[in-house]
């Protein structure tokens, strides 16, 4: 267990629901759902997924803080907005469901072999090296995600698309080599610890 | 030109229901000057499009004979249908209302023998229906009427039906040269009793009502079990006019919901668990009603009414908001998507009619009322002291059943009374 996540059980020890609402974005908006099931029924992947959005949010209420930190579920949302769109308590449950995969990311929890949450940590990190995503290495790095040979294998499937994207100027090779970034890039870099500072401060176990 | 004598110590009821029915003849039976002006060619309002009442079971057309007997003994009522109160002005003690009066093109003479319906050809859309089906340009609105008075629709004036429906008048009733009237009245008070319409089913965009014939509403299926109905009293699917024995019914359609109405309307649970009866009613053991909800509030003693259809075997509850309504195209089958929140279940059933119970909504617009009064973010009318001499009664205040519209029907008849006996005193 990470040091932050024994602080947060420590202190919010039964009411995951309080911890919820105190630390992941949106989630006051929780206990406003009434368990009608339109956002189950509206989700397009609904039946790949683990938990529901309606069956999560239950599950926030009663507790169950293991199994909703540990659920694939929340990464499987695609931000298709269906549920948002439905919902007839207004909640915003996309935001809600990321809010809880961060959350989960936070607590050292989410799932380690998922692969969207996988991508997610190669965007981010493909993201901050230069302030710019830098689409030719976060590619190749998402192909080679399961390993050295599936990366070949994929590289080759999707080289006649590579190659197009080349010829129509919508990718450059030269971006192998660094890559363009922001101007600024010292500004950048402080930017992103000030904001982390203020994430930590925010989500931390010591403070109120 | 209508003649009436009203003073500032008679009552407007605007709203011929059975609200305004009820606050009308109280008020009428203390011995008031009362005016009702209804804006339909009849009195009763939507009581008189159901085909049975909860919880009794009882038909609505029994209470509302009882009315209008009460209202043709006695003389303190004068009834103008077909009118509308256009403006409102003045105060507590003092108002003149404006009232715009429809031609009707048939005057008292009609015995309601029905010759001019017979000879007129033009078929128009049947309101009272809902639009299911189409009836003669000449019409008696429905079989109960009152005034049994036939009708013209305006669509034939002017053309050789109207004619036709002159020549066939034994009793030189239908009058052509009827014109709209603009009429002022005085009033002390003032009963608003404008109801509610069903909600507009097809801004349900998932349910697809626009798009799948037997997707239908709540109001349309009370039609539907009326001898005289759409249907001559059988439950037909509008596709195909196959007989529907396996009915869905989804609750709050439209109603609790942020993208509709705000507001839970109270009776659609009780109006579909009744209507789970006819289905039981016309097919016996062959029947199957499945009811989706989010959960049943069938208020005080309605309990008992619930128990008793939870007791029949041929209704199912399935506690589910339906997603989203797909057809199936081979057979024409609604197919209900959805997730069961007791088990969190996947389904997508088939069924061979689906009943939107939609909610109600108020048939006046928030904007629309002619006299400045206090409206709620739902738009019904609330009580406030700077309402004035102006009382809400019945469903126009809050989605009420008739028991409860009658009660609150009563009261607002009783705040009227004590307004004009104020004006009595004052002028002594
Ligand atoms: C599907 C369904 C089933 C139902 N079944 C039952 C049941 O079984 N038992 C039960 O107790 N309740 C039932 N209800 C509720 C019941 O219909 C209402 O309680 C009742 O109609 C309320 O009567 P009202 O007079 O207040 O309104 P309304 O019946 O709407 O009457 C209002 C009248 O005012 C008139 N009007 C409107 N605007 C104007 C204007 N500007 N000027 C003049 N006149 C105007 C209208 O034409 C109408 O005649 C049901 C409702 C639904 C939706
Ligand atoms: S649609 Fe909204 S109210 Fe309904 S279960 Fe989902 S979150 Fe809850
Ligand atoms: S009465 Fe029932 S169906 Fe109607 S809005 Fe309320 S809960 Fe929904």
């Amino acid at each position: 267990m990470t040091e932050l996540n024994a602080a947060m059980v420590e202190r919010y020890r039964s009411n995951f629901l309080k911890e919820v609402e105190a630390n992941v974005e949106e989630g006051e908006w929780v206990k406003m759902c009434m368990q009608c099931g339109v956002c189950a029924g509206s989700c397009p992947l609904g039946n790949a997924w683990e938990h529901t959005p309606q069956k999560i949010f239950m599950m926030v209420r009663a507790g169950e803080r293991e199994a909703v930190l540990n659920s694939d579920a929340m990464w499987m949302c695609t931000s298709c907005y269906n549920c948002i769109a439905r919902c007839p308590r207004g909640l915003p449950i996309t935001h809600i469901m990321h809010g809880l995969a961060h959350y989960a990311k936070r607590m050292g929890l989410a799932p380690k072999e998922q692969p969207t949450a996988k991508f997610a940590q190669l965007f981010w990190d493909n993201l901050v090296k230069k302030g710019r995503v830098n689409e030719l290495k976060l590619g190749i790095s998402l192909y080679f995600m399961n390993g050295f040979s599936e990366g070949i294998k994929t590289s080759l499937k999707m080289k006649d698309i590579g190659l197009g994207m080349l010829k129509t100027k919508r990718m450059s090779p030269m971006e192998m080599l660094g890559g363009h970034g922001v101007k600024d890039s010292a500004g950048f870099q402080k930017m992103l610890k000030k904001a982390q500072e203020l994430e930590d401060k925010r989500i931390s176990g010591s403070t109120d | 030109m209508t003649e009436i004598v009203a003073t500032n110590e008679t009552i407007l009821v605007v709203g011929g229901g059975i609200s305004g029915m009820t606050a009308a003849l109280e008020a009428a039976e203390t011995g008031k000057q009362v005016i009702l002006v209804e804006k339909r060619a009849y009195v009763g309002g939507r009581i008189s499009q159901l085909y049975k009442y909860f919880p009794k079971l009882c038909f609505p057309t029994c209470g509302l004979e009882i009315n209008q007997r009460r209202s043709k003994m006695n003389p303190n009522l004068t009834i103008l249908t077909m009118a509308e109160v256009t403006d409102i002005s003045g105060e507590a003690g003092a108002y003149t209302a404006s009232i715009k009066i429809s031609p009707r093109y048939v005057n008292e003479n009609c015995t309601g023998c029905g010759d001019c319906a017979k000879a007129v050809e033009l078929e128009v859309s049947d309101d009272f229906n809902y639009g299911m089906n189409t009836h003669k340009a000449a019409y008696l609105p429905h079989k109960m009427a009152h005034p049994q008075r036939y009708v013209l629709d305006p669509a034939i004036i002017g053309t050789d039906d109207a004619e036709k429906a002159k020549a066939a008048c034994k009793y030189n009733a239908v009058d052509l040269d009827m014109q709209e009237e603009n009429i002022e009245l005085k009033a002390g008070a003032v009963v608003w009793a404008t109801g509610w319409q069903p909600y507009d089913a097809n801004k349900i965009q998932p349910y697809g009502y626009d798009r799948m014939a037997n997707v239908i509403t709540n109001v349309e299926f009370e039609r539907m079990m009326d001898p005289t109905g759409p249907t001559g009293g059988k439950l037909l699917r509008p596709s195909d006019g196959k007989e529907a024995k396996d009915v869905a019914f989804i609750q709050c359609a439209g109603s609790r919901d942020k993208n509709h109405l705000l507001h839970c309307s109270r009776i659609c649970c009780m109006a579909s668990l009744k209507q789970s009866t006819y289905v039981t009613e016309a097919w016996g053991d062959d029947a199957s009603s499945t009811i989706y909800y989010i959960d049943i509030r069938a208020i005080d003693r309605f309990e008992d009414f619930y128990k008793k259809v939870q007791a029949d075997e041929n209704v199912k509850f399935i506690k589910s908001k339906v997603a989203s309504i797909v057809e199936n195209k081979e057979n024409g089958n609604p197919t209900l998507h959805g997730v069961d929140t007791e088990g969190y279940h996947r389904y997508a059933t088939e069924h061979e009619l689906v009943v939107l119970a939609v909610g109600m909504q108020p048939s006046v617009d928030k904007d629309a009322f002619p006299i400045d009064i206090t409206i709620n973010e739902e738009g019904f009318i609330e009580p406030s002291s700077e309402n004035g001499g102006v009382f809400a009664a019945g469903s126009a205040s809050d989605a009420l059943d008739v028991n409860r519209a009658v009660q609150h029907a009563t009261g607002a008849a009783l705040r009227a009374v004590q307004v004009v006996n104020r004006v009595a005193r004052a002028e002594g």
